[in-house]
């Protein structure tokens, strides 16, 4: 078990590299620069441009760099620093930027760097509230909704299998899983904003109107929670098959030690592994929840982004988003383990 | 495979019809059984009305989906307005909301099916072989596998959208070909890795072992016994896949960055559903029906493919029927 965590781990640094190189590729790849004002026209002065590429760094070659290396080698430097020169390119210094922290300057919040913008909370407010933290946290409260209305829904329907509740039960977990959330969203905004006029989809903080969250979190979690219905629903069903049900009915255990002892517990399994990539899901998923709320997580900057082309912030958002969804596949081979012993999952090639 | 004991005492004057019956294969049990669910039959003919609508769109359609009426912007519907011109009245340059999701259809249904072939004739294909012969192959596409599940895979089209957009690639087909390329990129590799399970569960059956010993080829035993032998599940994953595709277009379509819009009253693809929902969301105070018209579309072609999708499952799994 060590010998294969350690392994996988270790496996999430090649991935996680190539991921970078992907996306650093395809964001250059763009035509039109980071200085463009309108993504479809140069309008700023070449010199300014040019300025600003020197300035960072953009006027390097993408990868290697051998005019550096010949003038490092013909000033005498050491072979290392002249391979240094040979790597001094975009992605060389992206990269040895990022293995200390450092996502790069932000080409749209001009001044600021990435992380700050996606790790520092506005000034003067508690550091949960950065948008990451707003990000995580509208992702966990979905969650906790997604479980408190997932869970019990598929365990009455489980116990109740073929009956009229049973069938009310799926039936509304699969138009819950079938409705894309993002279309949820659209007849909330239209039900409380538009008919009822209960709520403003403006521009407010919503760490100052705690109500605020219920929407948008409950909109992200309806697709998860049904998923989670389902999921439990047809793990009591097979719980409920097993033998030592049998047994705990037949020594005379009173139901309902029955359910909440034996089923209740046995039929969480495949719901606690689903919680890792499920929050994975829920806090990479987010972003068209959170423009269509103005919620100000990650998610919006990320769309943010794309719109002003700032390729630094699109780059840092896609290999957190990676970090966290390689994590949580991680966590469910992990949980799997504890939970199950009878899985092996060292065994073979996974 | 359930009916099959139905032979053992046998009435003679039954016998000779029953000889002519053909036997119940795998294949006909799950047609059957997919009929029989209620669900599945539902969401097919969704499905079936979205595709008459799709082909038929310019019949359909009152008007042409590009023709602007000047002076009619943000037209009512025709009960707010009495005006049975525009039965879901028009969008913020006059143009009839009802003709635009309807050629909506289209998009969505292409970017539905048209990758898909390709998806499954690349996924199947490496999957098999991977499967097949293992070692370097084998490696190879794990790792592969690796990679693009890291990416969660709505941001790797975004990235990989915005990026192309404005390049030659970007603009076949008003940017319909990008997408189908993104698509398959990312979706061939879910098909791959599903193929190579099956590929590596079949390959040790007795059956294979047997065409084996009587000398039939490489490709013959993956063609002839493994192939059929590991359809279902790819069929029960296409199902799936192209909702998800749909959905992704217009996921992208609503953040502004789907299909190129275009002004020519020939194209086949002039608009989508998630290029509505934004120019719906903008226009959210003055013209709702540009906004809930492609979202109950949307919302009512999702929930057809995941009833489908379900109804196949339980088809061609018996044995996982009740589950998931």
């Amino acid at each position: 078990m060590t010998g294969y965590l350690i392994r996988r781990i270790l496996w999430m640094i090649p991935t996680l590299f190539v991921v970078i190189f992907i996306t650093f590729v395809i964001m250059h790849a763009t035509p039109g620069g980071p200085w463009d004002v309108s993504p479809d026209s140069r309008t700023s002065d070449p010199r300014v441009q040019e300025a600003l590429n020197r300035a960072y760094g953009l006027d390097k070659p993408l990868f290697f760099n051998p005019e550096a290396a010949q003038k490092a080698q013909a000033a005498g430097k050491n072979p290392l620093e002249v391979a240094q020169a040979y790597f001094d390119g975009q992605f060389g210094n992206y990269f040895a930027n990022l293995a200390k922290g450092d996502l790069g300057p932000s080409y749209r919040f001009r001044g600021r760097r990435v992380q700050d913008v996606i790790a520092e909370a506005p000034s003067g407010k508690p550091f949960y509230q950065s948008r990451f933290g707003t990000t995580v946290f509208l992702g966990v409260l979905a969650m906790l909704i997604a479980l408190v209305i997932g869970f019990p829904l598929g365990l009455i329907a489980g116990l109740k299998q073929n009956t009229l509740v049973d069938n009310g039960s799926l039936l509304i977990a699969t138009i819950g899983y079938g409705i894309p959330s993002f279309v949820l969203g659209i007849f909330f905004i239209f039900v409380f904003a538009v008919w009822l006029k209960w709520i403003n989809v403006l521009e407010f903080d919503y760490w100052e109107r705690w109500q605020a969250w219920a929407l948008p979190a409950l909109t992200l979690a309806i697709p998860t929670g049904a998923y989670i219905a389902r999921l439990t629903r047809s793990s009591v069903i097979e719980v409920m098959r097993q033998d030592y049900i049998r047994t705990a009915h037949a020594k005379g255990l009173p139901e309902r030690l029955v359910i909440f002892r034996h089923i209740v517990r046995n039929s969480m399994i495949p719901v606690v592994t689903f919680i890792g990539p499920a929050l994975a899901g829920l806090v990479t998923g987010s972003f068209i929840i959170e423009s269509q709320f103005s919620v100000n997580g990650i998610g919006r900057l990320f769309v943010e982004s794309i719109n002003r082309r700032d390729y630094t912030m699109i780059l840092a958002l896609t290999i957190i988003y990676a970090v966290l969804v390689a994590f949580a596949n991680l966590a469910v081979d992990i949980v799997y383990g504890f939970l199950d012993p009878r899985i092996k999952v060292g065994g073979g090639k996974a | 495979m359930a009916q099959a004991t139905t032979t053992v005492t046998i009435n003679p004057l039954l016998q000779q019809n029953i000889k002519t019956r053909k036997p119940a294969s795998l294949w006909r049990d799950a047609w059957r059984r997919l009929f029989r669910n209620r669900g599945s039959v539902v969401g097919l003919i969704i499905v079936g009305f979205f595709f008459f609508v799709a082909i038929f769109a310019p019949v359909l359609a009152p008007h042409n989906p590009q023709e602007m009426f000047p002076g009619k912007s943000y037209e009512g519907p025709v009960w707010e307005t009495g005006n049975s011109q525009f039965i879901l009245g028009t969008d913020s340059i006059g143009r009839d909301v009802l003709s635009r999701v309807i050629y909506g259809a289209r998009t969505s249904l292409a970017v539905g099916f048209i990758p898909l072939g390709v998806i499954l004739l690349i996924g199947m294909t490496i999957g098999m072989v991977a499967g097949y012969f293992g070692g370097r192959t084998d490696n190879l596409l794990m790792r592969l596998t690796d990679i693009v599940y890291a990416f969660p895979d709505i941001l790797f089209f975004i990235i990989m959208i915005t990026a192309l957009r404005d390049t030659w690639i970007g603009q076949l087909l008003n940017g319909m070909v990008l997408l189908f390329v993104a698509l398959a990129l990312v979706t061939w590799v879910t098909v791959a890795r599903l193929m190579r399970g099956q590929v590596l569960a079949v390959k040790e059956r007795d059956y294979v072992e047997a065409a084996r010993s009587i000398g039939s080829s490489n490709g013959r035993i993956m063609l002839r016994h493994i192939l059929p032998n590991s359809l279902a599940p790819i069929i029960v994953a296409a199902a799936f896949i192209v909702p998800a595709s749909i959905l992704a277009e217009a996921i992208l379509g609503y953040l502004g960055i789907g299909i190129r819009p275009t002004t020519d009253p020939n194209a086949w693809f002039p608009t989508s559903w998630g290029t509505l929902l934004l120019d719906g969301r903008v226009a959210l105070q003055s013209q709702v029906w540009l906004l809930i018209a492609p979202a109950v579309c949307i919302a009512t072609i999702m929930l057809a493919f995941t009833f489908i999708g379900d109804g196949l499952r339980d088809a061609l799994d018996p044995m996982m029927k009740g589950r998931m």
